[in-house]
């Protein structure tokens, strides 16, 4: 298979859009989506510091590193959520990057805020242990960059986490969840920073594939309970119809932020008020985190 | 040629020389969740394996998270 560009040997084929690339032109690609992903959703300018949430994983690393070689000012947000030698690796891999590059790494701990880390949250709970560990992840990447004073936060999700998410969302017909589901959440409150995902146009086999061609050291294993994880099943169902008709994925993602999404939009924007126990945004009088960090606190003492 | 699959790890041996994308049919892997790695090199679906090749298979499906099906009230 040769390069659409060169025509030296590819290092990647990537059907949906009826190419393949050698190495050079595959990472050429690759920034060229995210810079075009940026763009067409101011997603942050190169005055403004951006902090890249990181985990470890290679969606995250490879975002921080494009964001790095672009030029932009970046910090990583690594959130230990105390998954035993999971995060154990996960943190090392974080520190080891944010080292090489001489980047500034805030660490929070998942069980400072909460008061158990993430596997005890399961058990004290019963809740299911994404759930929580989502809500958690939400709550203090916004918190954390408040208090380090970013505008904004962007994450790794990409293609195949967007479709997965959108699939989920139109299945139960969450239409709380639809209109939110966007590459860029602008703040609609002081205390709620932007949210971005500049990765949204790449795959996930494009992602790990830009993080092993630029060398990046990044975790392989799974998040040991993602396992039997609802989106993961999705994942699988959407990849088999990616097989048998290449593009399914994008055209779906796509096809919803282009023509459906607006009319999944609210009539009436959602009143955000500040949480009564710390402060933070919420639509109701105490926040999901507070209510979560109470009822683990409660059966802690329990 | 040796395969080595992560998640869980496991190393298979397999005879005689085939293309990348017929390797991984075999396997019942579908082509889109894996990166097939040789030494420092990506390989495409076409590239022909075999002999004393190693070639560690990497998935790249991450995440977790999403609802579980709620359950449909009986009526």
């Amino acid at each position: 298979m040769k390069c659409r560009k060169c025509g030296g040997r590819a290092a990647l084929e990537l059907r949906r859009h009826n190419a393949a690339f050698c190495p050079p032109h595959f990472l050429e690609f690759f920034r060229k989506q995210v810079a075009e992903a940026v763009h067409k959703h101011r997603m942050f300018t190169r005055e403004e510091t951006v902090l890249v949430a990181v985990s470890g994983g290679k969606d995250s690393l490879a975002l921080w590193d494009v964001l790095i070689e672009e030029g932009y000012q970046t910090a990583g947000l690594y959130l230990d959520l105390g998954i035993f030698e999971y995060s154990l690796e996960s943190k090392a891999k974080c520190l080891a990057f944010a080292a090489a590059r001489g980047q500034k790494l805030v660490i929070e701990r998942v069980a400072d805020a909460v008061g158990a880390p993430i596997p005890e949250v399961q058990k004290a709970t019963r809740r299911p242990t994404c759930s929580a560990c989502g809500l958690s992840k939400r709550y203090l990447m916004n918190r954390a960059a408040l208090e380090h004073g970013y505008q904004v936060v962007a994450t790794g999700h990409n293609l195949d986490d967007e479709a997965a998410t959108l699939f989920g969302s139109v299945l139960h017909w969450q239409m709380d969840a639809l209109p939110r589901q966007s590459p860029a959440l602008a703040s609609t409150h002081p205390k709620l920073v932007r949210r971005v995902k500049p990765l949204y146009r790449l795959s996930e086999l494009e992602t790990a594939a830009f993080a092993f061609l630029r060398g990046i050291d990044y975790i392989v294993e799974e998040c040991p309970f993602s396992k039997g994880a609802t989106s993961l099943a999705h994942k699988e169902l959407l990849n088999r119809l990616e097989e048998s008709s290449p593009g399914a994925k994008h055209n779906f993602l796509f096809g919803f932020l282009e023509k459906a999404r607006p009319a999944f939009a609210r009539a009436e924007a959602v009143e955000l008020q500040e949480c009564s126990s710390c402060g933070q945004v919420t639509t109701g009088a105490v926040c999901a985190f507070c209510k979560l960090a109470d009822q683990v606190k409660r059966r802690m003492i329990e | 040629m040796k395969v080595i699959l992560r998640n869980p790890r496991k190393e298979v041996e397999v005879s005689g020389q085939r293309r990348v994308k017929d390797l991984l049919t075999e396997l019942d892997i579908l082509p889109s969740t894996v990166l097939v790695i040789r030494g420092n090199e990506l390989l495409t679906g076409d590239t022909v394996v075999g002999g004393d090749d190693i070639l560690e298979v990497r998935p790249v499906i991450s995440g977790g998270g999403g609802l579980p099906a709620p359950a449909v009230p009986v009526r």
